[in-house]
């Protein structure tokens, strides 16, 4: 047991390089993202931009400070299925927003149906 | 980073790897400390949590009539008599990426043995979180002088002011707890209680091991994981 718990540690490093390297577009893309607002971009491009530079920012930071790059299918499979959850529910609530905002309208705004 | 061979024996990469980890006894995260795997099943669950707030957050602004509060506008500082949109939550975000780096630079030269870089490289995160909280809690005082509240704002929608204090706040929160363990884990490193095969730790009769830093590694990471989708979300929508 004492031999299994010791070989359970992390033997490799990696360079420093790599690290600089995501470190460096983690500003790069933060920067693109505060331009989005500075340039005031409107509609679907400010949308989809944000998106954009959000998911590049959260990718970098999971795949290579968190390891999830070098980790076992294991652990990554456990850990990202579940987002579809998440994703399912986003959906349910878009709808539900949808409903509320129609039925505020509706009811406060025109007066009902009567 | 974690071990692919387990007592001489070489683990599967890949998919193959994975149904053959899943289906067998004892172990299903072959090679990964079981503090590391915690820490990741504690961040999923912590996940969910703001998952919640996020999605809540949207209902809230997409059910309501009133028109929301211009982020742009709100979080505005005043510089020389300009008026610099989001100036301050853009200096927020580069000190946490800046505090993640270090924090990442901090587990390499843990594992590498080199206690003073990875000493003083987790005191540099600490002092990052800690600027990082400090400009929140300057943020909140000037939001709440302007007279924002959880049920009432100047500015539009009055549900602005709950989301902002609850999912700012819950954050925040993150980041302190964050930084008082990083620097507990600072004095740590530097007292050398990962050194010579390790000293033991607080309750526990466990030896310490630079994995620690790893884990302490992730939360912090997840930490501005959340605030890369709070600022894309909250300030930036």
């Amino acid at each position: 047991m004492v031999k299994a718990e010791k070989k359970e540690q992390s033997a490799s490093t990696h360079k420093i390089g790599i690290y600089m390297w995501i470190w460096g577009l983690l500003f790069v893309l933060s920067f693109f993202s505060y331009m989005v607002d500075w340039y005031n971009f409107q509609g679907m491009l400010r949308w989809s931009l944000i998106l954009f530079f959000m998911f590049l920012k959260a990718g970098l930071i999971m795949a290579f400070f968190m390891h999830l790059f070098w980790e076992r299918y294991a652990l990554v499979n456990v850990l990202l299925w579940p987002m579809t959850a998440i994703a399912c529910f986003i959906f349910l609530m878009v709808a539900e927003f949808e409903y509320t905002l129609f039925s505020r309208a509706f009811y406060f705004v025109v007066g009902g149906g009567a | 980073m974690s071990d692919p061979q387990i007592e001489g024996l070489q683990l599967k990469p890949g998919f193959k790897g994975m149904s053959e980890d899943t289906g067998s006894d004892q172990t299903m995260f072959k090679g990964v400390h079981w503090g590391k795997a915690m820490m990741w099943i504690f961040l999923l669950s912590d996940t969910f949590v703001f998952s919640c707030f996020l999605i809540s957050y949207m209902k809230g602004r997409g059910s309501t009539l009133v028109d929301w509060p211009y982020p742009s506008e709100v979080f505005a500082l005043h510089v020389g008599g300009v008026s610099v949109p989001l100036l301050l939550i853009a200096i927020m975000t580069f000190v946490l990426i800046t505090s993640s780096g270090t924090m990442a630079l901090a587990v390499k030269y843990g594992y590498e043995k080199n206690r003073k870089m990875c000493g003083w490289l987790v005191l540099a995160t600490a002092l990052g979180g800690l600027t990082f909280v400090g400009m929140q809690a300057f943020e909140w005082t000037k939001l709440i002088e302007e007279g924002v509240r959880p049920w009432e704002n100047p500015f539009g929608a009055a549900q602005f002011g709950s989301f902002f204090f609850m999912i700012t706040g819950f954050h925040g929160t993150h980041v302190s707890i964050g930084v008082i363990f990083l620097f507990i884990y600072a004095y740590k490193v530097f007292a050398g209680h990962y050194e010579n095969g390790g000293k033991r730790g607080w309750f526990t009769t466990m030896k310490g091991d630079y994995v620690e830093i790893e884990i302490l590694g992730l939360y912090w990471h997840f930490v501005d994981l959340v605030w890369v989708f709070i600022f894309a979300f909250f300030y930036l929508w």
